[in-house]
């Protein structure tokens, strides 16, 4: 009886806890969480969502705070040639706008260093760049055996046991999304922090954009902002003419970003 | 640090597609090239080639062999690489490579091979013993049926392969560039002339080796050069480089006139990086000077001598010419940024799993594996009697 009492006890403690501790749906998801497969917890139904990005080039700042967040919640190389996202540092002269000149040191994880020499006729801002998670993904066309595959809720994801590291999937990505992890000889890419978003959370990027230059949208969620942001501003995606079905939607695009 | 100008992506300071990537439509255009050489004998009834028509097959067969290797040696996981044939992914071009390629190899240039050469593996079977009569009487499959009813029905079946074989042949590198044609994010390779063009420059090269091997193993053999042979396939070989030239500056001024968003990038590219593997080895001295000494053939009369060293020549620089030809494609296609405002530099490593070392025994493998197949079945008529007898009692026969 006292065996009994103690479990009880035991479980209400734990469930209290995860109450506390966890959003509520979180706490609903984290069994699932746990076993690996979050997107099996009841409380998330991915045909339910449509997932996307906004990014709002006029709010960034080039901290580079999304970069080292996603490094570290994601465990990428530190490496200067491997990133799910990364800022780049746009300067158009007015007599040159097709010709800007771009950078994008260590992809911006260390920031930006001053810019004194273009003086004041430059305009200069800051593009981050994610996976877009197209629709009609030219990734997805080429993987020889389905190992990068799109969710039923628009994320474009890799299976790292599948995949044979031929780099095909990198050479189709018009955007330079995909990198090869050296550690698995696979390749990887932005998940949009699949396994946050599943638990109801919000990517690292977007969480540690102190400007809330990031947001992450559900396309399916009628009361998204993302509805009444796309009507009230002039909303463009990277190269529409490659038809792609981008879903990572820039506000304030230049037209000199490629 | 990665030799780096103007802007490149992050993800794309390293190239993905290395030596071993050129190796692969080098050595298919070879296989391909070869088996249209040997389909002129079979099909179209140029007799004047019938000297090389075992020769081509087999060097078809050699490189063959050989041009799945740097793939798969390229691959992060080359253990998974069976995958592609148990769960293709149907809508990637990439999927249908084993298909391809296994449909090649195993229904058209072996079974081929075999058609034609099983009088002679079977009579060598019956005359040997030993190791030797176990090993030819596997390749016959332990079927030594050679009636004269079962060797016409081989060449008729050996001519109607020939017949699929084409196509084939076709599909084979058509196929390899439309890998590189259908990638839309890419500029230097999205065009529809891709696989066009590298099927016409798979003939020329193909056309090109084994003239080369022809002549060598002459040479070798201390035999005499058919001359009516080598002059018959340096005119196709001509032919077939005037429709290859053709489509690649076709491609190139149709580029140059459209103008579009990536031209800055290409031209700058094919002026600096590129000049001497484009400009130099590709079009002046692979494409330009061959083409000018097989044109001289047709115009002037150079004595047999002449001619062989011109042939020699030409052969060479082909060869020579096609694989920086496929280097301007898959290196080519990787050193400027997709954002089209900046290049990197493709560092070739020397003893690395994807360096030049492991590239040239990949070129020399397949000369090691023909050698062997010419020990095996020797493709010589003038030292074969029944092979003269066969090939030319079922032709008329057919």
């Amino acid at each position: 009886m006292s065996a009994e009492a103690s479990t009880d006890r035991r479980e209400f403690l734990k469930d209290s806890g995860k109450w506390i501790l966890l959003t509520g749906a979180a706490t609903l998801a984290w069994d699932f969480v746990v076993e690996g497969a979050p997107e099996q917890a009841p409380n998330y139904r991915a045909s339910d969502h449509w997932w996307g990005m906004i990014i709002d080039i006029e709010k960034c700042i080039g901290c580079g705070n999304c970069v080292r967040a996603c490094k570290a919640e994601n465990g990428v190389p530190m490496t200067d040639d491997a990133f799910r996202t990364w800022v780049e540092r746009y300067v158009v002269m007015p007599d040159e706008p097709e010709k800007p000149i771009v950078e994008s040191p260590n992809g911006g994880y260390d920031g930006f260093a001053d810019l004194k020499q273009y003086g004041d006729g430059a305009k200069v801002f800051f593009v981050p760049k994610i996976c877009n998670h197209c629709a009609h993904s030219p990734c997805v066309q080429v993987c020889p055996v389905g190992a990068t595959f799109e969710s039923p809720d628009g994320v474009v994801l890799v299976d790292q046991t599948r995949c044979l590291g031929c780099r095909y999937c990198v050479q189709a990505c018009p955007y330079g999304c995909r990198y090869i992890d050296p550690r698995t000889e696979t390749v990887d890419k932005c998940t949009l922090c699949y396994h946050r978003i599943t638990k109801g959370l919000t990517t690292a990027c977007c969480e540690t954009c102190p400007t809330a230059a990031r947001q992450l949208v559900d396309l399916k969620d009628p009361k998204d902002p993302i509805h009444e942001f796309m009507r009230t501003h002039k909303v463009n995606v990277l190269k529409p003419q490659m038809a792609t079905g981008a879903k990572a939607y820039y506000n304030g695009l230049d037209g000199a970003v490629r | 640090m990665h030799g780096v100008q103007g802007f490149m992506y992050p993800n794309e300071l390293e190239l993905q597609w290395s030596i071993l990537i050129v190796l692969y439509p080098y050595l298919t255009g070879l296989v391909a090239g070869a088996f249209i050489l040997a389909s002129l004998e079979r099909v179209f009834n140029v007799a004047a080639v019938k000297p090389t028509y075992r020769l081509a097959l087999l060097t078809a067969l050699a490189f063959l062999i050989v041009a799945p290797l740097p793939l798969q040696m390229h691959l992060g996981h080359p253990e998974r690489s069976w995958e592609m044939y148990v769960t293709p992914h149907t809508t990637s071009a990439m999927a249908m490579f084993g298909f391809v390629y296994l449909w090649y190899l195993m229904v058209v240039l072996v079974l081929e091979i075999w058609l034609d050469y099983r009088k002679e593996i079977v009579l060598t079977w019956r005359s040997s013993t030993g190791l030797k009569k176990l090993l030819y009487g596997a390749m016959a499959l332990w079927s030594d049926n050679i009636s004269p009813e079962a060797l016409a029905l081989d060449h008729k079946l050996g001519g109607i392969l020939t017949v699929i074989g084409i196509p084939s042949a076709f599909m084979l590198h058509g196929y390899v560039g439309f890998i590189f044609g259908s990638i839309k994010a890419n500029p230097w390779w999205s065009t529809p002339l891709m696989p066009i063009v590298f099927l016409f420059s798979a003939i020329v090269s193909g056309i090109a080796a084994v003239m080369l091997i022809y002549m060598a193993t002459c040479k070798m053999r201390g035999k005499k050069i058919d001359m009516l042979c080598v002059d018959t396939i340096a005119k196709y070989l001509y032919y077939a480089f005037i429709v290859d030239f053709t489509l690649e500056m076709l491609d190139l001024i149709h580029r140059l006139y459209v103008a579009d968003e990536s031209l800055m990038a290409l031209d700058f590219m094919v002026k600096t990086k590129l000049f001497v593997s484009q400009i130099v080895i590709q079009i002046i001295l692979g494409t330009l000077v061959p083409l000018a000494l097989l044109a001289s053939v047709q115009l002037l009369r150079w004595s047999a001598e002449t001619r062989k060293v011109i042939y020699a020549t030409c052969g060479m620089l082909i060869m020579v010419g096609i694989f920086a030809m496929r280097w301007n494609v898959v290196i080519g296609g990787q050193l400027f940024s997709k954002s089209f405002l900046g290049y990197t530099t493709y560092k070739l490593d020397f003893a690395t799993k994807e360096g030049l070392l492991p590239a040239l025994l990949f070129l020399i493998m397949p000369l090691a594996i023909l050698w062997v197949l010419l020990k095996l079945l020797p493709p010589w008529e003038d030292d074969h009697s029944h092979a003269g007898e066969i090939r030319h009692g079922s032709t008329t026969g057919v």
